[in-house]
């Protein structure tokens, strides 16, 4: 087998970006204007933040400080371990955060799945959750992929549609909240991105002998794509260089494969109510593919449906089909949280995920049955009463 | 006339057309669809396509022709098949062939199309979740006979939820029957915006019960918070 270590694409084409003079428009200048007429507020990036380069060549702020987690209804629903790693690490780097209860879902898994919704609607959705971040001083910082792409859709509407912006304005004002509007919009994994060095100078595990296959979230590249963040040293700025640059600097390698782009298979209403589809995608486009042209120790994405979908429908196609699957599946997060010495079960809690995940843990140097233990131990805790719950100052101290 | 036969000759031509007219109306439509150059690239990327007899460049086609029969077909039997993945705005002509049906299931949806209806069907729950709590998939969904695919590792997590949620570090994530805990101000603020965005009218166009159900639970919690629905 021929592993395909991802340095530069296999390609003679080449896309150059020119800053001054970008594909598509920069949306800031529109924002900054209807700002300046009173039509909304931009709630600016505080400081101190770090500057990437977006696919237009643009430059993009990320914050790291004062962050407001909006958070996963997969990621906290099935694969908690996703959202508690994104925390733990914002903790361990030592910067300011809010988790919120005055936060809802976008609700864009379901207007995706069963368009019960509409574009006044779903508008309001995320400037209600806009607002509520306002109204605390914290920046949005976006965890799931999903709602990172629809919340760059329902602003590009908003901008752009004077009676939708009056509408929304209109229903903001029944809330008795303004119209605010993110400068930028942040998904977690960019912060993670950015943040990538300081959290290779807190790797406590050597990951140079894990092989690394990237899948890259639809909703975080093709869905208004000028956000994304892209690095001419990472793929030579050809792909997007979220969730490559952090496993590249935590010093594993990364695998490439001839169906990177494709989707995962989610589908929103098939993933729920077709899993047919889902499962045949998953394995016959992502997985069996991966297994044959790189033999990945792990699977690496950052979105909650990618994570979900790569892990989950293993089991059926390997056992009742016998595909050639059994990666285990997680997010960047969770790999960085592991490289930085966070605990397999009380952080990662990769006792979620279905695909098995000990031999790598193993590879990668974590004792999962001493975790394991532990957090037996935990479990015991919570049983017999001592306490109600684990917190963070149980599981930091 | 459209290139192909009229798979739905029971239903008028005006009916189609109104349909069209509705999709043509959403503002989002004209920056969704500039004409297409039948290249097929949207197809190479579309999942869907490789698994059901689907194409995004037959979607873009119809309706840069504004085949009204075609469309309508379309409308019917074509759009929940889409991923909404959106791989198709790679489209070199800059249309969104995903988006154009993200239009065409509204506008189904909207005027309570059977197909619209039938492919919601079994999914009314996780619009109740959504709608009625904010999140839209919560950990107590996770019952092995209704993922019985993903293996036994659903079943231990069904035995042990509650005690692996209390053992999640964010306080925010010891529920169960949401994903996290949303303030009850928060999800009244979300009802108001159901109520004031049409939401409510367009689930009565596809379930009667699931509105009479959702109305239930946010008219006693508007009404109790002092609003009038
Ligand atoms: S990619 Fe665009 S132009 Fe080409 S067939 Fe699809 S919709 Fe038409
Ligand atoms: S959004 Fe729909 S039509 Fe477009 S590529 Fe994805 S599945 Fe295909």
């Amino acid at each position: 087998m021929n592993v395909r270590v991802a340095v530069q694409p296999e390609t003679e084409r080449r896309f150059d970006r020119n800053a001054e003079d970008p594909r598509s428009e920069d949306f800031h200048d529109h924002l900054f204007a209807l700002e300046e007429e009173g039509e909304l507020v931009v709630q600016r990036v505080p400081e101190p933040f770090i500057e990437v380069m977006t696919k237009y060549g643009r430059t993009k702020k990320i914050p790291l400080d004062q962050t407001w987690h909006h958070k996963s209804c997969g990621q906290c629903g099935h694969i908690p371990g996703y959202s508690t790693s994104i925390i733990w690490i914002v903790r361990k780097l030592g910067y300011d955060y809010l988790d919120p209860t005055d936060q809802t879902s976008c609700t864009a898994w379901n207007y995706y799945a069963s368009a019960t919704s509409n574009a006044p609607a779903q508008a309001a959705v995320a400037h209600r959750n806009f607002a509520a971040a306002y109204e605390t001083g914290y920046y949005p910082l976006i965890h799931c992929g999903t709602s990172y792409g629809h919340y760059k859709e329902t602003r590009e509407e908003i901008m752009h549609h004077a009676e939708l912006r009056k509408q929304v304005r209109e229903v903001m004002g029944k809330l008795g909240k303004p119209l605010v509007i993110p400068e930028e919009i942040v998904h977690y994994s960019e912060y993670i991105h950015a943040a990538r060095n300081m959290i290779a100078e807190r790797q406590v595990f050597d990951f140079s002998d894990i092989g690394v296959c990237i899948h890259p979230a639809c909703h975080y590249y093709k869905l208004v794509e000028e956000d994304a963040i892209y690095d001419e040293d990472i793929y030579g700025g050809q792909r997007t260089a979220t969730v490559t640059g952090v496993v590249t600097a935590l010093g594993a390698e990364v695998r490439d494969y001839s169906t990177f782009f494709d989707c995962c298979g989610f589908g929103f209403r098939h993933i729920l109510v077709s899993r047919d589809f889902t499962r045949s995608f998953a394995t016959l486009r992502k997985i069996e593919v991966m297994k044959e042209e790189a033999d990945p120790d792990v699977v690496i994405s950052h979105d909650t449906g990618c994570v979900t979908t790569l892990d989950k429908s293993q089991y059926a196609t390997g056992v009742a089909h016998g595909a050639n699957v059994g990666v285990p599946v997680m997010s960047d997060s969770q790999f960085s949280a592991l490289a930085m010495g966070a605990h397999p079960y009380r952080i990662c809690q990769l006792h979620w995920h279905s695909t098995e995940y000990r031999p790598l843990l193993e590879k990668m140097g974590i004792d999962h049955e001493k975790a394991w233990a532990e957090f037996q131990q935990d479990l015991e805790d919570l049983k017999s009463g001592k306490k109600d719950y684990l917190t963070w100052e149980d599981i930091e101290n | 006339m459209g290139l192909f036969a009229d798979k739905y000759p029971d239903v008028s031509y005006e009916e189609k057309l109104r349909l069209w007219d509705e999709v043509k109306a959403d503002a989002r439509f004209p920056d969704y669809l500039y004409g297409c150059y039948e290249c097929g690239i949207c197809v190479s990327a579309c999942p869907s396509a490789r698994f059901y007899d689907f194409s995004p460049r037959k979607i873009a086609q119809a309706a840069a022709r504004e085949d009204i029969e075609l469309i309508y077909e379309q409308m019917n039997d074509d759009v929940w098949n889409c991923s909404q993945c959106f791989s198709c705005n790679r489209c070199p002509r800059q249309n969104s062939p995903g988006g154009v049906i993200t239009v065409l299931r509204e506008v189904a949806v909207n005027n309570g199309l059977k197909s619209a209806a039938q492919a919601l069907e079994g999914y009314s729950r996780i619009v109740y979740k959504i709608m009625g709590t904010g999140t839209q998939v919560s950990p107590d969904m996770l019952q092995p006979d209704a993922f019985p695919d993903w293996g036994p590792q659903v079943k231990q997590v069904s035995d042990e939820l509650d005690l692996w949620r209390r053992a999640l570090p964010p306080e925010t994530l010891h529920t169960t029957k949401a994903s996290w805990q949303v303030d009850e101000r928060t999800l009244i603020e979300l009802y108001l915006i159901w109520y004031n965005t049409g939401v409510m009218d367009m689930i009565a166009n596809v379930d009667e019960g699931l509105n009479l159900i959702l109305s239930d639970v946010m008219e006693e919690m508007l009404e109790e918070a002092g609003y009038e629905i």
